[in-house]
């Protein structure tokens, strides 16, 4: 269980010191030198669930596309139809690849008709870049901005009363899968009402010399509510529960948003987009396999990675896997075939060398009720 | 933090030797590297441990970790308060949560492990590499 990380060769976030100077646990993550947990995995998952929590996702990448085309070539790379955003408006998508499959999940952010604003996966960020610019045949220009950006989210049911005491932007106003641009301490900001966590809260993109400043003073508006940092494993544990996708685990190049049941992302009636053919042929041919949630019975937790038998039958694996602290279970999402894949199922889960019951249940595993 | 009566392992696991007896569990570091402790999966009475082979298994939120058997020996008694308190590694690595007492096997096997002293060392150079 020895961790050896070389620090020099790592990204940092501009937040890196801060997380350093507090004793937050590092470890490498996709490359970048990132906080996996502060005060524990357990008590930062419960701040976020009944209070808030405050999580440096500034590893994550940013791509903004400008042009009279702008919108096209979106629409075009993209899954889900960017043509119903509004301005301030964001939407959940996919980057695919003409055989269906994911580069990557994305949130794209409509400016206005003529810029949108992707947030992307960090360990994707060069990838997806490259990725949109080979399929640019549009008169739009398409900007790596990561730099440009630190990003934080602000997490939980007092998400808003905390961040509320730092900027003069109204939070209210700004409903789920909206954002304002706003100011954080005076600083310009994109003031998001989006998450990765299943709770409310907000994401917010600053510019990274004033990342440690709005995280000290977020840190000591939190303070009487409970807000404490969160380290990326709590961002893990807390997207599994609410059964949102983590790319290299429950999506991949592999598969396609209908198998991740994330068809709700695909817009086949938009107009041409990458991946539309496969999907469609897809839809016609009908689902072999699909993600499913699982909760174990027996004594044992899922991991990722570990075979599910149906019957003696090797079908699938678990994606994602991992006690949940909030609902106190041991859970996970798995891929299996249609036929064992509906709640009620009983399947087993091998953990190391035994077989421990488990059942498909179904998924989120959890929903905040507000 | 670490007792001087008690041996350690580049692995981790601590022993304490009482006569041809032996209580064995992870070190306070171990618990720390891990996070929270939600499982723990230990042999039975009477299961015979292996020096070096592991013989149990502890799990985080986040991570799952074998545990090596520092010196061999038969099981004589199981910390069976650990499978409704696995927190207890967290809260008292080094007493409460101790993981199996052994009948030991040879006594000099005793003689591999690490000093108090030498353990710190060990995970000083451990971190900074």
């Amino acid at each position: 269980m020895a961790t050896t990380t070389t620090v020099e060769t790592l990204n940092k976030t501009p937040l890196n010191a801060i997380h350093r100077a507090a004793g937050a646990r590092m470890v490498d993550f996709g490359g970048w030198d990132m906080p996996v947990e502060y005060s524990g995995i357990i008590a930062e998952h419960l701040a976020v669930r009944t209070g808030a929590g405050l999580f440096d996702v500034s590893h994550m990448g940013e791509i903004e596309v400008r042009g009279p085309q702008a919108l096209e070539l979106v629409n075009y790379v993209t899954s889900n139809n960017a043509a119903a955003l509004a301005e301030g408006q964001a939407q959940y998508s996919a980057l695919l690849y003409p055989s269906g499959g994911f580069v990557d999940d994305i949130l794209v952010h409509r400016m206005d008709a003529r810029h949108y604003f992707l947030c992307v996966n960090a360990s994707n960020q060069d990838k997806d870049f490259e990725w949109i610019v080979s399929q640019n045949s549009f008169d739009a220009e398409v900007e790596f901005a990561s730099p440009n950006y630190a990003q934080l989210a602000i997490q939980g049911p007092k998400a808003l009363e905390t961040l509320g005491k730092l900027t003069a932007t109204d939070l209210a106003k700004i409903r789920y899968y909206w954002f304002e641009r706003g100011d954080i301490l005076g600083v310009p900001a994109i003031i998001a009402r989006t998450g990765y966590t299943g709770e409310d809260g907000f994401e917010i993109y600053v510019p990274p010399k004033e990342a440690e400043r709005i995280w000290t003073a977020v840190v000591e508006a939190g303070q009487d509510i409970g807000l404490i940092p969160c380290g990326l494993g709590a961002r893990n544990t807390l997207r599994l529960e609410a059964a949102m996708s983590l790319y290299g685990h429950e999506i991949d190049d592999r598969i396609n948003p209908y198998e991740a049941r994330l068809g709700w992302i695909v817009k086949l009636d938009k107009g041409d987009f990458i991946g539309r053919n496969a999907l469609l042929k897809q839809k016609e041919s009908g689902l072999t396999r699909r993600l499913a949630g699982l909760e174990m019975r027996g004594r044992g937790i899922a991991r990722d990675g570990y075979r599910v038998f149906a019957g003696s039958q090797d079908v699938g694996w678990v994606t994602s896997g991992s006690p949940a602290p909030f609902l106190q279970k041991n859970i996970g999402l798995c891929m299996l075939p249609v036929s064992a894949s509906h709640p009620g199922q009983r399947i087993e889960v091998a953990v190391r060398q035994r077989h421990v019951e488990a059942e498909v249940v179904p998924a989120p595993f959890y929903s905040r009720k507000n | 933090m670490y007792p001087e009566e008690y041996g350690y392992t580049e692995e981790h696991e601590w022993v304490k030797a009482d006569g041809d007896q032996a209580t064995i569990g992870i070190t306070h570091h171990a618990q720390d590297q891990l996070g929270d402790v939600v499982f723990v999966e230990l042999p039975k009475v009477g299961t015979q441990l292996h020096a070096t082979i592991s013989f149990g298994t502890v799990e985080s939120v986040k991570a799952v970790s074998d545990i090596y058997a520092p010196v061999g020996g038969k099981v004589i008694q199981v910390n069976e308060s650990l499978i409704d308190a696995p927190e207890r590694l967290n809260d008292d690595p080094h007493g409460d949560g101790w993981l199996v007492k052994i009948q030991l096997s040879d006594k000099n096997e005793l003689k591999t492990l690490m000093t108090a002293n030498d353990y710190q060392q060990y995970i000083a150079a451990e971190s900074e590499s």
